[in-house]
């Protein structure tokens, strides 16, 4: 009798242990720190939407994966003309928007159409702006024209700016977004969440997971305690760095280290005086002691960089010798440049602790070569307004995430106001190029101008900081672009 | 002398004692950083340890007081300066529109939470230890001329003061010259009582960013850089978390003893 009370108590423990499992394997809630401010990814540059919403509810003709390698999306296959300026796609088939309708090649038309048009709210309408004309060809197949070759046209396709959106559901895609993905949006419930759920009539393989939570929780010690107490599975971009060994070192969590397209940067007001001349540039990189702000800042999270590109990258030249920490040689130059006494600034620190904290190093180091960087913090929405868009800064510390954005540089009227002619035509030449070798020359070329010009100051890579539950698989470690694929997420049994 | 004011005095001596000295001497340098020493504990080199980036947080606690009183100091002077003479002026025209404009408009002021104001004044005119000092400055003026004038109020009524009136005094001479000297005890004890409330609104107004900016050390953004650190340098938290408590418990206590050794009605009711 005793060994059959202990084998029913047992057999009750392993299923209310399974019913728990069960369970558990429907839902996940994901934390990140910014809420998005509405869920249109072609209309806005904050990179919280495509958070939510790539790869998830929205889809393009191409995407990245988790490597950060570019693969087929809605796009079965395509081909691409000899000339290298028209590539006509394939569409799967029997791909259906979450409100029924099915997508198409009018639908395809209709989003890269909208992206490029003359009043298209787009974020990144350069992506488009070598494009001459769409054309249906059939339901399935749709025909794009470029104005010159584009190497990079099938990349800059898998953005979340370039996913397709159904004209049948434009007008409220900001708060109701309709796309192809595994999952439908479900609530949003502002200042609080998002909930999709698993879309059952996907086209490709369908998600594991019945459905998921995204919680928007921006306070670092907040992000700490709910991942303490276990409200949260996942926090994705975790913002304190120096919490991560207290979770690697408990048994309930994993932490996932990875890398980012996010080149921090000490950006200078290229326009600005002092900062006009060049030497006083080199003289700010080499007062920077990047491995003190690696690891004062971000707690050892962080590559460092020497130009302004992802370390990961084929292309990349490592560059940081030219920028090597030397307060001396920094205030000869001072000294030649007419300083020798240094010289007053502002510099302007928005919210992130990488910011913050590198800020007050940072200014700690430039008063060691006698500049005086009078520190002012910022929120966002200030930071935008008279940094990015005013141009009214000396110096400012920013991540910059978006993949591949070098290209950045080439557009004089960008908040640093870095106009060089010579690197202009570099980019122009880089559009035109498709041959692979030629390709990471000129990249190659492109990296070691700006580092030769000083154009920045180049900090580190950010690094991807993911706090999970023991058991959660399948997330990206890395974040190519910015996005929160939960497509093959699921428990571990 | 008794007990508390004893106790105050030492506790608020000994903070004093560290803000002046921090202008000759620290034990390190309170701004140098020194990344590869962080987050030590309390130690013979570092007598409170060092923070996130390694700077000496004894020292910094001490620049940090000097923060605070600067701060508290100017902020209730600020106070006394405006508040007193308009309660004077208000009590001087008792009952006329003159009181009632002024006291109205310490009402309305009094009426914010004193913390909601100062967060307003440094939001719109921006983050800083200039800012913050007026902001603190302004929610002091209603304190000191409620109670100036409410003392003042009963002084007018009594016999010295209509000798001074029959003796042709203006109402501007009989303020300062009779009144002034009279509600001073209260002031002193009212003001220590404001400074501890200002040294707590500065450690505040730091706490959330919007007092003195780095890299000039504050108690209330040491506490904030310390928030996501607690669970494994509860000492980054504590130690400014200690020297706000006790300034704040030592000017209190030190308020209480001095409003017993100046206002002799009390002393006379509790023995």
């Amino acid at each position: 009798m005793r060994q059959f009370s202990k084998l029913v108590f047992a057999s009750a423990i392993a299923l209310a242990a399974g019913m728990g499992i069960a369970q558990a394997q429907g839902s996940l809630t994901v934390a990140m720190q910014l809420e998005p401010p509405h869920l249109d990814p072609t209309s806005a540059a904050a990179g919280a939407i495509d958070s939510v919403t790539y790869s998830n509810i929205f889809e393009g003709l191409t995407r990245f994966m988790g490597d950060g390698s570019v693969v087929p999306g809605l796009a079965e296959s395509w081909e691409i003309s000899d000339d290298g300026l028209t590539y006509t796609f394939k569409l799967h088939d029997g791909v259906k928007f979450h409100d029924g309708t099915t997508m198409d090649a009018e639908d395809v038309k209709f989003s890269l159409d909208r992206a490029r048009a003359e009043d298209s709210a787009n974020a990144q309408k350069a992506l488009f702006a070598g494009i001459t004309d769409v054309t249906v060809v059939d339901p399935l197949t749709v025909k794009v024209t470029l104005s010159e070759p584009n190497g990079n046209f099938l990349f800059n396709l898998a953005w979340g700016d370039a996913v397709i959106v159904a004209p049948e559901s434009i007008e409220n895609i900001k708060t109701n977004p309709i796309g192809t993905g595994a999952f439908k949006f479900s609530d949003w419930v502002q200042g609080d969440k998002i909930d999709i759920v698993r879309n059952p009539d996907y086209w490709g393989t369908p998600a594991i997971l019945e459905s998921a939570t995204f919680k928007f929780i921006s306070d670092p010690t907040a992000a700490f305690a709910a991942v303490m107490a276990e409200d949260v599975d996942v926090f994705t971009g975790f913002p304190a760095p120096e919490n991560l060994p207290q979770f690697e070192a408990d048994p309930r969590f994993q932490v996932l280290v990875g890398s980012t397209e996010g080149e921090t940067i000490l950006a200078i007001n290229n326009k600005q005086p002092p900062f006009d001349q060049l030497k006083v540039r080199e003289a700010l990189a080499h007062a920077i002691d990047r491995q003190a702000i690696i690891d004062g800042a971000m707690f050892g999270y962080g590559t460092p960089i020497g130009t302004h590109f992802a370390p990961h990258n084929p292309a990349y030249v490592d560059l940081t010798g030219m920028s090597a920490y030397d307060p001396e040689l920094s205030k000869k130059l001072l000294a030649e440049a007419g300083f020798p006494d240094g010289f007053e600034t502002t510099l302007y620190l928005p919210p992130p602790s990488y910011a913050r904290r590198g800020g007050e190093i940072i200014a700690a180091q430039l008063a060691e070569v006698g500049i005086k960087a009078e520190i002012i913090n910022v929120e966002w929405a200030q930071w935008l307004e008279s940094v990015f868009r005013g141009k009214n800064f000396g110096l400012t510390i920013v991540s910059h995430t978006e993949p591949m954005d070098i290209g950045i540089y080439a557009r004089p009227d960008y908040y640093f106001q870095y106009d060089n002619p010579d690197f202009q035509g570099l980019m122009k030449r880089l559009n035109e190029t498709t041959d692979p070798d030629q390709r990471t020359m000129l990249l190659q070329n492109a990296q070691r101008m700006i580092s030769d010009d000083y154009v920045n100051g180049y900090l580190f890579q950010l690094a991807a900081l993911t706090v999970a539950k023991v058991g959660v698989q399948g997330l990206w470690a890395n974040a190519p672009t910015q996005a929160t694929d939960l497509t093959a997420v699921s428990w571990a049994k | 002398m008794n007990r508390n004011l004893i106790l105050g005095l030492f506790l608020s001596s000994l903070v004093l004692l560290a803000a002046l000295v921090s202008f000759v001497w620290t034990p390190f340098p309170h701004t140098t950083m020194n990344i590869p020493q962080k987050l030590q504990t309390p130690n013979m080199v570092h007598w409170f340890g060092t923070d996130h980036f390694g700077r000496d947080i004894f020292s910094m606690i001490m620049v940090g007081a000097r923060t605070s009183i600067a701060v508290a100091l100017v902020a209730v002077g600020i106070g006394m300066a405006i508040g007193v003479p308009l309660g004077l002026l208000a009590a001087a025209r008792r009952g006329g529109w003159t009181d009632e404009i002024i006291m109205r408009a310490n009402d309305l002021v009094f009426a914010f939470p004193s913390l909601v104001i100062a967060i307003l004044i440094t939001a719109v005119f921006g983050a800083g230890a200039i800012n913050a000092i007026i902001a603190i400055g302004i929610f002091n003026i209603p304190v000191f001329a409620r109670i100036t004038r409410g003392a003042a109020l009963s002084l007018w009524e009594r016999e010295f003061i209509l000798a001074a009136r029959v003796a042709g005094k203006s109402g501007a001479r009989i303020s300062l010259e009779h009144i002034l000297p009279n509600v001073m005890n209260l002031l002193i004890v009212q003001g220590t009582i404001q400074f501890s409330l200002g040294i707590l609104a500065e450690a505040g107004l730091s706490y959330v960013g919007l007092g003195a900016q780095p890299p000039t050390p504050s108690w209330g953004r040491m506490l904030a850089d310390a928030q996501t650190m607690v669970s494994f340098a509860p000492h980054l938290a504590l130690i400014p978390g200690m020297a706000i408590i006790l300034t704040v418990l030592g000017l209190n206590l030190m308020g209480d003893g001095l409003r017993d050794l100046l206002d002799p009605r009390l002393r006379v009711r509790r023995s």
